[in-house]
């Protein structure tokens, strides 16, 4: 390498100290979602997964796994989470496609515990992502509390999946939020296919809304289009009603 | 200290002496006797293992209270978690006698006789009355204590036991019987019989007891707790109370522990702070590392989070006297304390992490997971403290075939819940079934998996059933789609063929 070229190496390099890193947003496989999401999900941010009855914890584990790539993967909960919706198995992590090897479980007494364990993890930036499952309506889950989630995950860059159960939406320092059910996995036939995912980016700090059918490929960890939709997405009118879009 | 019942109860009068001289008195079949007495009630010719009528007819008036020996152990555990000042190495003699080793500690408190004076000083300024003596070997200060109250010094232990009476030995009433026929009445007799003969007679035991006795041969003592690998304390003229001054002692103490550990290429695993308050309490509070550990910072890190996250805050009462840091654990570290190496530190800063989420909420609230040699579900993936570096991260192995959907529920409820599920054929997937108050239609199953339980671990002549009752039934999987497309994880438990109708439905997973 002749010595201009290093110079101009160097330069660029200097350029860019300093700087917070470049965090490219991560793909989800899924097309159209990729690009309401600007590429896919933001990591170093916080993302909210609302869920209806029991299937948002295999869209939040799905979005952990794809987020963390080989870095570990915290998922922390208080104790009754796992009473009501079970504990995560490390059998069943793995064939959603996670590696058992990267999960790390912290069992929090109250959700209290939670936050503050959840803000240990955030200051370590070799954690891949976190996964904070709050189920009801914790009053210690406030704007202030997001907003120190979104601020931590930010400055470490490690991705906060936020699942909460059995919640009404409120105001939050979230960068996106999804409200999640399931869905039939096959449209015509008997066959137990991969886990679908009725997905509705109902808030996007950075860009546009969307209703989404996305199924899971544990194979390869990436959502995939749905191929026989069972109900078409509106893609005309809002998903969700529009008072739920104004949160802050 | 002969006389620990009575004090007892007498520092619980708050030091005031009762009226009358104080008997305690024990129970041995259905016939009370005298357990314990203070010296006034000794002085009237009252001793021990009098028949408590005797007593009662030879001195009115008299206090007497009923023994307590648990109330009494626990006070002479007290006193013991207090000698560890002293020495790390203290361990119980049961029923009223504590048993220092001093060697190498001696000279920090002025020598054995000045330390003597000390310690035995403050322990009866505390009401208690005490006989002490320092010997050799244990089982010699433990005779001499009762019976003539020395310091011996080093290899003369057989000249100071030699005029105790044989009782002093302390061996069972056989063996006194014994002694006594032969016309021995004190050690020194004893110790100038031939061994062969008095081994012959009375059991090897007996002569190994002897040769300690006489200092011959050494016995370690059984100590409490154990030993530390290193420990570094600091003595307070005058007791700390405040927070500031507590951490700045605890944060020269884990300076002067990361040098000595820097020097030894070493790293506590296990770090235990001990506060010794100045009323005789003594607090413990240990931490558990991944890794081992040697920086003053993060060992004052985790202490501290340590500290604020106790159930019952620490109390320092009318302040501390003695901070102690002990390493319970220290292993050897590979050289190079700065890695640059990406990876490396990635990971240590990983275990870092866990070492203070495991002490903020406890090792078993921190987990990972490890695949276990099993099929049946519940068992399959056991969870490990985090913490726990001996686990060498295993291999798991898929249930699926590739490009297929998952097999197993990514959350196992903690207990399969029952529900109420019609099939349309008895060994069939159910068609519909109600749990948790809602009806759910299933729409699409798989299944069944059959999974027995572990039917090769039935104890030889169990037979097949009574196995299943403890084991529990074989297993009909199922995984099956509802309407609005949860995918959930059921099974029969009991075979058809067995149980017929009586089969019942559980819940046991939810996946995706």
């Amino acid at each position: 390498m002749n010595n201009t070229a290093k110079i101009a190496e160097l330069r660029h390099i200097l350029a860019r100290y300093g700087l917070p890193p470049d965090r490219a947003p991560v793909a989800l496989g899924h097309a159209q979602a990729d690009a309401v999401l600007g590429g896919g999900l933001r990591p170093g941010s916080l993302h909210e997964v609302f869920a209806q009855e029991w299937s948002g914890g295999g869209f939040a584990a799905a979005l952990a796994v794809r987020m963390t790539g080989a870095k570990p993967l915290f998922w922390v909960r208080p104790d009754y989470e796992a009473l009501e919706y079970g504990a995560v198995s490390p059998n069943g992590f793995l064939e959603l496609g996670g590696d058992p090897r990267q999960l790390i479980q912290v069992r929090a007494r109250k959700p209290d515990d939670a936050l503050s364990a959840a803000a240990d993890i955030l200051g370590c930036p070799h954690v891949g992502a976190l996964l904070l499952e709050l189920g009801g309506m914790p009053k210690c889950l406030d704007l202030v509390a997001s907003r120190r989630l979104a601020f931590a995950a930010n400055e470490s860059g490690v991705t906060v999946i936020l699942l909460r159960e059995g919640a009404n939406v409120e105001p939050s320092a979230a960068l996106t939020r999804w409200q999640v059910a399931s869905a039939p996995s096959r449209a015509d036939d008997d066959d137990w296919g991969n886990p679908v995912f009725d997905a509705s980016l109902v808030r996007h700090r950075a860009g546009g809304l969307g209703h989404f059918l996305m199924q899971w490929n544990p194979e390869h960890a990436v959502f995939k289009t749905h191929p026989g939709a069972v109900v078409a997405a509106p893609a005309h009118r809002p998903a969700y009603p529009q008072e739920q879009r104004r949160a802050i | 200290m002969p006389r620990l019942p009575t004090d007892r109860l007498t520092r619980k009068n708050k030091g005031a002496p009762f009226k009358a001289p104080l008997v305690v008195s024990g129970k041995s079949g259905n016939a009370l006797h005298v357990h314990a007495l203070e010296a006034r009630a000794a002085r009237l010719g009252l001793y021990k293992g009098q028949p408590l009528a005797n007593a009662r007819a030879m001195v009115q008036p008299l206090s007497i209270l009923p023994a307590d020996e648990k109330a009494d152990a626990a006070l002479l555990e007290a006193i013991a978690d207090w000698c560890d000042r002293f020495t790390p190495l203290v361990s119980l003699d049961p029923p009223d006698g504590l048993l220092l080793d001093i060697t190498g500690a001696a000279h920090l408190f002025g020598g054995e006789s000045a330390m003597l004076v000390h310690v035995t000083g403050l322990i009866a300024k505390q009401g208690f009355v005490i006989r002490s003596a320092i010997a050799g070997t244990s089982l010699a200060a433990h005779a001499l204590a009762r019976f003539a109250p020395a310091i011996v010094p080093a290899g003369c232990e057989a000249a100071a036991v030699a005029p105790l009476p044989i009782t002093a030995l302390d061996c069972d009433d056989k063996i006194l019987r014994a002694l006594r026929h032969a016309g021995l009445k004190t050690v020194g007799t004893v110790a100038e019989r031939l061994h062969s003969e008095l081994s012959e007679r009375l059991g090897k035991s007996f002569v190994t007891r002897l040769k300690v006795m006489l200092g011959a041969e050494e016995q370690p003592l059984t100590p409490r707790r154990a030993l530390p690998d290193l420990m570094a304390e600091r003595h307070f003229a005058e007791s700390v109370v405040t927070r500031d001054a507590i951490a700045a002692a605890l944060l020269g103490l884990a300076q002067s522990f990361s040098e000595i550990l820097e020097r030894e290429g070493r790293g506590a695993r296990i770090l235990e702070s001990v506060f010794f308050r100045a009323d005789g309490k003594v607090d413990r509070i240990a931490i558990k590392t991944g890794e081992p550990l040697r920086d003053p910072k993060i060992i004052m890190r985790l202490l501290n989070q340590k500290l604020e996250t106790l159930a019952d805050p620490l109390d320092p009462g009318f302040g501390f006297d003695l901070v102690r840091l002990e390493a319970l654990l220290a292993e050897e570290t590979k050289p190079g304390t700065i890695s640059f190496d990406h990876d490396e530190n990635a990971r240590r800063q990983i275990a870092f992490l866990i070492d203070r989420l495991s002490v903020r909420f406890g090792e078993h609230r921190v987990q990972r997971f490890m695949p276990q040699d099993t099929h049946i579900p519940e068992a399959a993936g056991a969870a490990v403290p985090a913490q726990d570096r001996d686990l060498a991260p295993e291999n798991w192995t898929l249930k699926r075939r590739p490009g297929d959907p998952p097999r197993r529920p990514l959350r196992l409820l903690q207990k399969p819940e029952e529900v109420s599920a019609m099939a349309s054929v008895p060994d069939g997937p159910p068609m519909r079934f109600r749990w948790r108050q809602c009806l759910h239609e299933v729409v699409r199953a798989e299944g069944p998996e059959r999974i027995a339980m572990d039917w090769w671990r039935r104890s030889v002549g169990e037979s097949r059933s009574d196995h299943q009752k403890s084991a529990g039934l074989t297993r009909d999987y199922f995984r099956v789609e509802t309407s609005n497309g949860q995918r959930l994880w059921l099974y029969r438990d009991g075979l058809y063929r067995d149980l017929g109708q009586n089969t019942r439905w559980y819940l046991q997973g939810l996946f995706a």
